[in-house]
């Protein structure tokens, strides 16, 4: 029941401008952005280093062991450091409440705490020779079932342009609601990307490397004609497999409609100002 | 009715498979494992009902080939009935509920995306065998039936690559999240196979063989 229960309240909690009582598959305005409960944002995980069904992944990362965790920073900068942890969090740490679109089209509103990775970046000093960072999960078939699997290229791989990465928006999560961030949530960091599809914002990161050339990614090697290195939400650019016109706000019976950088588009259009963004999606 | 042969338990053995997907989703409700996206939930659990159905549907002239058991013939009717009641709410969820009946941005979808398109194919090309399938159509038809309902081989092919491009991965490149797919494609490919006649007599006359000397064997 408890899905079906909190979906309902969450819906009643938004009140009546939530739904278009025209009808309509998505509403025109655009909608009230109430953070998702915590139940929601760690029950409803594409994290397929655990397992490809959504509500799985929270069972199958009970045992994972987020500490002790160190992360590589290195490639071309002028201080390569491996960090652990504990070194991580003396980042100022901010709570930000983004949105969070994934390509399947449905979305979650998510009160992250955690650190700008620009942060790090500036620690590390990149070198002018930097133009791209490359982000990697841990790979540890032991704690991650998923990755036994044979169809992947894993361990996962993501990466930004450098511009984006030092984006002030761009943060490295360290939890959610307060507390240390949930294993299914891809403790204990992950990047969080807010204008980018969700696939982009890498879990369970081990290594952060700072490239000249564009790096491989995990879903862009797996089928580069849908999941483009840019992969910015836009409702405007097609996808083969999703409209991602509209989505479904988890919790919510109707669609919204999508927003342009998944609403952030104040903030970020202009990184792409010139771009043709049908062709670099 | 031919004579009373006891309890019809192989008929009674595919209603009760029949109803058992949408008790499944009513029990999921029930106690909140339809996920926190639950239209989807539904949406999926439905179409691989009408998968399962079809299947198996397509499953019983070979298992009558391998094992010469004559009763399960007569309930392929049933089965053929099932994936298309499976099939049907599958796209009732997906457009009524799932978009909200909006018929311009749903005939946007069938153009714009290939795997809905197959699925839409799919359901077309159930639906011309759903209706004929009543005995009144079957004598009616003649020859005709038979040719028609052969439409359900194709319908086996395009659900599986409906299934499998609704799925994050590439099929042909054996990328992404493919397994389960590929393993139904696999079972429909060894099903049709089981169908080219010279295969088919191949199979039943090694089976006729066996069956055969099991006898001799017996009667020594
Ligand atoms: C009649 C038109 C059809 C339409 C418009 C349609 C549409 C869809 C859509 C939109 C999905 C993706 C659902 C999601 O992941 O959100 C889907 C998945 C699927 N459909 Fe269909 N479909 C149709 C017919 C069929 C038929 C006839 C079958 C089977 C006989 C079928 C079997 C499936 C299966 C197995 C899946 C994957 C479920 C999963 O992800 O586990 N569909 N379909």
């Amino acid at each position: 029941m408890a899905g079906i229960v909190s979906a309902a309240s969450l819906l009643a909690a938004c009140g009546a401008n939530a739904t278009d009582p025209a009808g309509g598959s998505a509403t025109q305005t655009p909608l009230a952005d109430v953070p998702n409960t915590f139940e929601q944002i760690t029950n409803y995980n594409n994290y397929y280093e655990f397992s490809t069904d959504k509500q799985a992944v929270n069972p199958l990362s009970a045992n994972f062991r987020p500490t002790p965790w160190a992360v590589e920073v290195g490639g071309l900068v002028q201080n390569p450091k491996t960090y652990a942890l504990e070194d991580l969090l003396r980042f100022e740490q901010v709570e930000r409440v983004y949105r969070l679109r994934c390509v399947e089209a449905w979305s979650l509103v998510i009160p992250w705490t955690g650190f700008e990775l620009n942060k790090l970046l500036a620690e590390a000093e990149p070198m002018t020779s930097a133009k791209y960072v490359a982000f990697t999960t841990l790979l540890d078939p032991e704690q991650f079932p998923g990755q036994s699997s044979p169809f992947y290229p894993w361990p996962y791989t993501e990466g930004l342009r450098l511009d984006e990465a030092m984006h002030r928006l761009t943060l490295i999560a360290t939890g959610l609601y307060g507390e240390s961030l949930p294993n299914p949530n891809g403790a204990p960091l992950r990047l969080v990307v807010p204008w980018k599809y969700g696939f982009k914002s890498i879990k369970a990161i081990v290594k952060i490397e700072l490239t000249e050339t564009q790096p491989a990614t995990l879903w862009n090697t797996i089928a580069p004609e849908e999941y483009g290195f840019y992969s910015n939400v836009n409702p405007e650019v097609d996808h083969p497999r999703w409209s991602q016109r509209t989505e479904r706000r988890i919790g919510e019976l109707d669609r919204r409609n999508t927003l342009l950088f998944n609403g952030y588009a104040d903030e970020v259009a202009s990184l792409y100002s010139g771009m043709d963004l049908s062709v670099n999606y | 009715m031919s004579r009373d042969k006891g309890f019809p338990w192989p008929r009674v053995l595919v209603h009760l498979l029949g109803v058992l997907p949408l008790a499944s989703i009513f029990f999921a409700a029930l106690t909140g494992r339809l996920t926190f996206n639950p239209i989807q939930d539904i949406e999926q659990r439905l179409g691989r009902a009408a998968l399962y159905f079809l299947v198996a549907s397509l499953a019983v002239t070979p298992i009558y080939t391998l094992t010469g058991w004559r009763s399960v013939l007569p309930r392929r009717r049933a089965l053929g009935l099932y994936a298309f009641l499976y099939a049907s709410l599958h796209f009732i969820t997906f457009a009524v509920i799932d978009y909200g009946f909006d018929l311009r941005e749903i005939g946007r979808l069938i153009l714009e995306k290939p795997f809905i398109l197959l699925g839409l194919t799919t359901g077309l090309l159930l639906l011309p065998l759903a209706v004929t399938s009543f005995d009144y159509f079957m004598r009616k038809m003649g020859k005709k039936w038979k040719s028609l309902h052969r439409l359900v081989y194709i319908a086996g092919v395009t659900v599986i690559i409906h299934y499998a491009w609704a799925k994050k991965g590439d099929l042909f490149a054996l990328q992404g999240d493919i397994l389960k797919p590929l393993l139904w494609g696999l079972l429909v490919v060894s099903l049709l196979v089981l169908r080219i006649p010279a295969v088919r007599r191949g199979v039943s006359g090694l089976r006729q063989r066996v069956a055969g000397r099991g006898k001799v064997l017996k009667s020594a």
